[in-house]
């Protein structure tokens, strides 16, 4: 008995001895830091002499001067592939058509991509190894809300500008204090402007009486969130709310309450096979006669395909990516997303998705700030917090340090509908 | 499995206590200390984990919740209700162990894979209650800004705090564990797993054991799930959803189910695997994690802790 | 305004429209009555119910010759609709053709499973046997998704699109033949555990492999037979239900969790108790969703199926007596 006590206790002893030296082992640390930095602000200065000088050298040799390194965090496995798979498969043609092309002022790019899986423990292990192993310029994702909000305090606490391609506006607001985070961008439209365009459009038809379907996934439960909380501004009221769950495989029960509850129209709010299956039930239950309306998730010709006619008149808020044809001549947009459309068609032998237009938008912003800056992660956030008038995939894109965002609804949506297996706008 | 070695131990100790000074100094693996603090969180689970299943052989699904119960305890009083974080870790093991009770009472009573189905059912039910209640947990999208852990004044800020601060709680529960073992409810918790009926008619109050190990495990998957969200500040469902219960599983079956090592090894080996060590496989991550699995299940029917018996055997013959 | 679409007779403003919108949705109003309704919900709770019966049965084939619980059940039915899609649709064989097929390569990667995963291990535990499927379902999923990516697939009705209304619920033709299969199903594996000699050997391995063994029977060849078969039904399903529902890599563990919940909410190696139980968890999703609210639907039917094992331990129609053979 007294040996094993004398046992743990010499493994307590041990553990604090271990806690001890890491506690001594800080202000040695600090003192060090600072004396380095001082160190480091005399090299940066230096180094910002010879970077002139190189940079000078670079446009008249045109050597190769270097990598720049951009990581990337998307979920391309698991739960919400179909986020990360599209935004992966859009990164590789980037990357590769940009170095095809030179690199950036004469550096290569090279994209570190990370598999997350939606999982926020593999995300934040992830973007760390990204800040402290690879020591990449910038970080573009993480793909999901969830994801993102976890990786926000790692980005903030290592000065490292982050450019999510998930949707909530949590990502980029701090909501203690209602201003923006310092080095946290994100660039798809927040579920509040789909939301905004949708009930925009709903009031201009006359409609009131709503019915609310949403998927029970993070994308779903979001958008439920803002329908309900924005009804009252628009006039809606939400008379019938049901949800269905990512693998359900038939959402008849769901539908036949709404069809008993007779609302002017559906919004349905999800992603994946559910937003397929839940317009065929609607087409099945004979319930065509309320119009049905879907999320900017929708945006892919895909599931217009899937849905086996049942898509027909089906009407979405999008943003231009999905329709670029469809785009006059002179919208700032058209170029851009004429050529991803067609490149992506090319490459991958498959329709563009929304998605994948989120990935496309957060790589060039960091493109043409490390083009304007170089790899200097406060130069970068400072770039792409003041970049104007950036014609993206999703909208124009206008940052300010109120607008981590940088989009409004009116700008970054069109109301959409199907017409004869294809988008079309809607006037 | 008797007596448990106490050379081991120290080694082990010691390993662990030199881990971060030896991770700094190599670039390549300066992060592991980071991965290590997640595969001790883990530990946690598993030992617990252990005794139910491989000593009192009750098979659960359902861990999971309580790891879920004992984070979102934690980050609801701490986020919403500005309580200090200590107490709640508290109030989680607490809550968690009436869950248990309740849950358990009725659950222990069934064999086998009806056992496997009603935890499973009970996890999952968990699981939904943590996506749909979206006013307390936040949803699906989950609750950032949970606060760090600090003892009179002294912050668990950095890593290799935290990594003791882990380490040493699993190094209490692996002792008292232990101890559980060596004493007369170990040899009964045995007893049960050998044959219920003679257990019981030597006087052996299997319900009372079972319902007991069934508690403590649920304790320190709570313990373990606020120690998750006080380090990650940040916590949503999808962690504590039934792929991790079954990853708990895989966890114990691969370190070796009969032997409170296996635990350790298994949590640490599962833990790096997926977080380290297979990203390099790419899209062929998933296969090849499935293939080490089955291998070592097909080779190594007594987990990798089965492993020096095999090599003495080999030298033996 | 006018519907510059032709898609909305109904949402215009204006006088006569107004009425016009107002009277057929009063007309529909009233064609749907809560009888219609619980009626809707009975058949969506049906169909849904007899796919996890169809995979609770595949369970049960191999609960009953082994005591395994083959956690890669739902790969299969995974696999039947994704290969299907690949022979059909993608090589454009005839319907008949490719379901035969389909099914038959499903069976073989059932065998495999068997001689590959679950033979080779020597020492079985009943926990390393579902270790060792949970690992096959973990490389069948990543195989999966290299082979077909993770999109997911389509596969056209049996017999058309076009629904039956009967009393006033809406029926697609593949309802019928999702049911009608299971039905089928029941019927030809009653028959050949009762009426044939392979059948009839399958059950005495189910009742006690070792005397079995003595009788004469190769309980390996049975084994593999066990896991040819719930493959092959595993596949059916897959392939019938694909039309209704999609197809993806990951749809197997959803399925895997109900039919296994069917399975033990019937009781373990009991058909008809497959059948019950997978009908049971159906129609409470269905009807709960209806009825009260679909956010927890899933819990309301797992939270039945704890009720009942904690009323009645091995489930519905399970006997106590084969559990006790089964060392699990």
């Amino acid at each position: 008995m007294t040996l094993k006590r004398i046992f743990i206790l010499a493994l307590i002893c041990l553990f604090s001895f271990g806690l001890m030296i890491s506690c001594a082992e800080k202000p040695d640390v600090s003192e060090k830091v600072a004396e380095l930095t001082q160190k480091n602000a005399e090299l940066t200065e230096k180094v910002a002499e010879l970077t002139q000088k190189n940079a000078e050298l670079t446009e008249k040799a045109a050597i190769p001067a270097g990598v720049y390194k951009v990581g990337a965090v998307f979920a391309v496995t698991g739960g919400a592939s179909f986020l990360g798979d599209p935004e992966k498969k859009t990164v590789k043609m980037l990357v590769e058509e940009i170095n095809k092309a030179g690199g950036i002022n004469g550096h290569k790019l090279e994209l570190i991509v990370y598999d997350t899986e939606g999982d926020a423990t593999k995300c934040t292990l992830h973007v760390k190894r990204l800040i402290t192993q690879d020591k990449v310029c910038a970080i573009i994702g993480p793909s999901r809300s969830g994801t993102s909000l976890a990786v926000v305090p790692l980005a903030e606490k290592h000065q490292m500008p982050l450019i999510s391609c998930a949707a909530s506006y949590k990502i980029v607001t701090d909501e203690e204090t209602g201003k923006q985070y310092k080095w946290v961008f994100k660039v798809p439209q927040s579920d509040s402007m789909a939301v905004e365009a949708l009930y925009n459009y709903l009031k201009k038809r006359g409609i009131s009486k709503i019915a609310v379907m949403s998927g029970t996934t993070g994308f779903g439960k979001s958008g439920r969130e803002e329908l309900i909380r924005l009804a009252p501004k628009y006039g809606m009221t939400v008379v019938a709310e049901e949800t269905f769950g990512f693998k359900d495989t038939d959402m008849m029960a769901q539908l036949t309450k709404i069809k008993g509850i007779a609302p002017q129209a559906i919004i349905s709010w999800s992603i994946g096979p559910t937003q397929v299956l839940v317009l065929r039930n609607w087409k099945d239950l004979g319930m065509t006669n309320i119009p049905f309306f879907q999320s900017h998730g929708f945006g892919s010709r895909k599931n217009i395909k899937m849905a086996a006619g049942a898509a027909e008149c089906v009407i979405a808020p999008l943003g231009a990516c999905n329709t670029p044809e469809a785009l006059g001549a002179d919208h700032p947009q058209k170029m851009v997303t004429m050529k991803y459309n067609k490149d992506y068609m090319a490459k991958y032998n498959e329709p563009v998705a929304s998605f994948g237009g989120h990935a496309w938008d957060s790589l060039m912003l960091v493109v043409n700030a490390l083009k304007a800056v170089g790899c200097d992660r406060a130069a970068i956030r400072d770039y792409i917090e003041n970049t104007k008038g950036f014609a993206g995939q999703h909208g124009v894109f206008n940052f300010s340090p109120d607008d981590h965002n940088g989009l409004t609804w009116e700008k970054s949506f069109n109301m959409i509908v199907v017409k004869d297996g294809d988008w079309a706008i809607v006037d | 499995m008797l007596r448990i070695a106490k050379l081991p131990i120290a080694v082990f100790t010691v390993l662990i206590i030199i881990f971060p000074w030896v991770a700094r100094e190599i670039s390549a693996i300066s992060h592991y200390t980071d991965i290590m603090v997640f595969a001790g969180i883990y530990c946690l689970i598993t030992i617990g984990l252990s005794l139910l299943m491989g000593y009192a052989g009750q098979i659960s699904i359902g861990h999971a919740a309580f790891f879920g119960i004992g984070a979102y305890v934690s980050a609801i009083l701490t986020v919403r209700y500005g309580l200090n974080p200590w107490p709640c870790m508290l109030i989680g093991m607490i809550v968690t162990a009436v869950v248990a009770i309740l849950v358990g009472t009725p659950s222990l009573k069934l064999k086998g894979h009806y056992l496997a189905m009603a935890t499973l059912a009970f996890g999952v039910i968990i699981y939904i209650i943590f996506n749909e209640e979206v006013e307390w947990t936040g949803g699906p999208d989950g609750m950032p800004g949970i606060p760090g852990l600090s003892l009179f004044g002294f912050e668990f800020d950095s890593v290799v705090r935290y990594f003791y601060l882990v380490w040493g709680f699993v190094f209490a529960a692996f002792i008292f564990t232990i101890n559980v073992i060596q004493s007369g409810t170990g040899r009964a918790l045995r007893a049960i797993h050998a044959s219920e009926p003679a257990a019981s008619a030597m006087g052996v109050d299997i319900s009372r054991f079972k319902i007991m190990v069934f508690v403590y495990s649920a304790i320190l998957a709570s313990l373990a799930g606020s120690l998750y969200a006080h380090y990650l500040n940040f916590i949503n469902p999808s962690t504590f959803d039934l792929f991790f219960s079954i990853k708990l599983l895989i966890m114990i079956a691969l370190g070796g189910m009969h032997n409170i090592w296996g635990a350790i090894i298994g949590a640490g080996l599962i833990t790096f695997l997926s977080y380290e060590w297979l990203y390099y496989f790419e899209e062929l991550e998933v296969v090849v994690y499935g293939a080490i699995l089955l291998i070592v299940t097909i080779f190594l029917p007594h987990g990798l802790v089965g492993v020096p018996g095999i090599i003495r055997s080999w030298f033996r013959s | 305004m006018t519907d510059p679409f032709n898609c909305m007779p109904k949402i215009c403003e204006g006088g006569v429209f107004a009425i016009l919108t107002f009277l057929i949705q009063y007309r529909q109003m009233e064609t749907i009555t809560l009888e219609s309704q619980l009626f809707q919900y009975l058949i969506t709770g049906v169909t849904v119910g007899s796919t996890y019966a169809i995979v609770a049965i595949g369970f049960n084939i191999i609960y009953g010759v082994t005591e395994i619980i083959n956690f890669a059940q739902g790969e299969f039915v995974m696999l039947g609709g994704l290969i299907m899609v690949s022979f059909h649709v993608a090589l454009g064989l005839p319907l008949i053709l490719a379901f035969l097929a389909t099914v038959t390569l499903v069976t073989l990667v059932g065998m495999l499973l068997d001689r590959l995963a679950i033979r080779p291990i020597r020492r079985p535990s009943v926990l390393t046997l579902i270790i060792a499927t949970i690992a096959a379902s973990i490389i069948i999923k990543g195989a999966a998704m290299l082979i077909w990516g993770k999109d997911f697939f389509d596969l056209p009705a049996f017999s058309g699109r076009n629904p039956i209304t009967v009393l006033g619920a809406v029926i697609q033709p593949q309802y019928l033949w999702v049911i009608g299969f299971l039905i089928i199903i029941v019927v030809i594996l009653t028959i050949f555990f009762n009426k044939t000699i392979i059948g009839k050997a399958m059950s005495a391995c189910a009742d006690n492999a070792d005397a079995a063994s003595l009788a004469g029977i190769n309980v390996k060849r049975m084994i593999l037979l066990s896991f040819a078969l719930s493959a092959g039904i595993g596949a059916v399903a897959g392939i019938t239900v694909t039309p209704i529902s999609l197809m993806e890599y990951d749809r197997g563990a959803m399925l895997a969790v109900k039919g296994f919940g069917a399975a033990v909410l019937g009781g373990l190696g009991s058909f008809p108790g497959a059948v019950i139980g997978g009908l049971i968890i159906g129609t409470i999703e269905s009807f709960g969703t209806g009825l009260i609210h679909s956010g927890y639907k899933d819990a309301f039917a797992l939270i039945v199926l704890m009720v009942v094992l904690f009323i009645k331990p091995s489930g519905l129609l399970g006997s106590v007596e084969i559990s006790k053979f089964k060392r699990f």
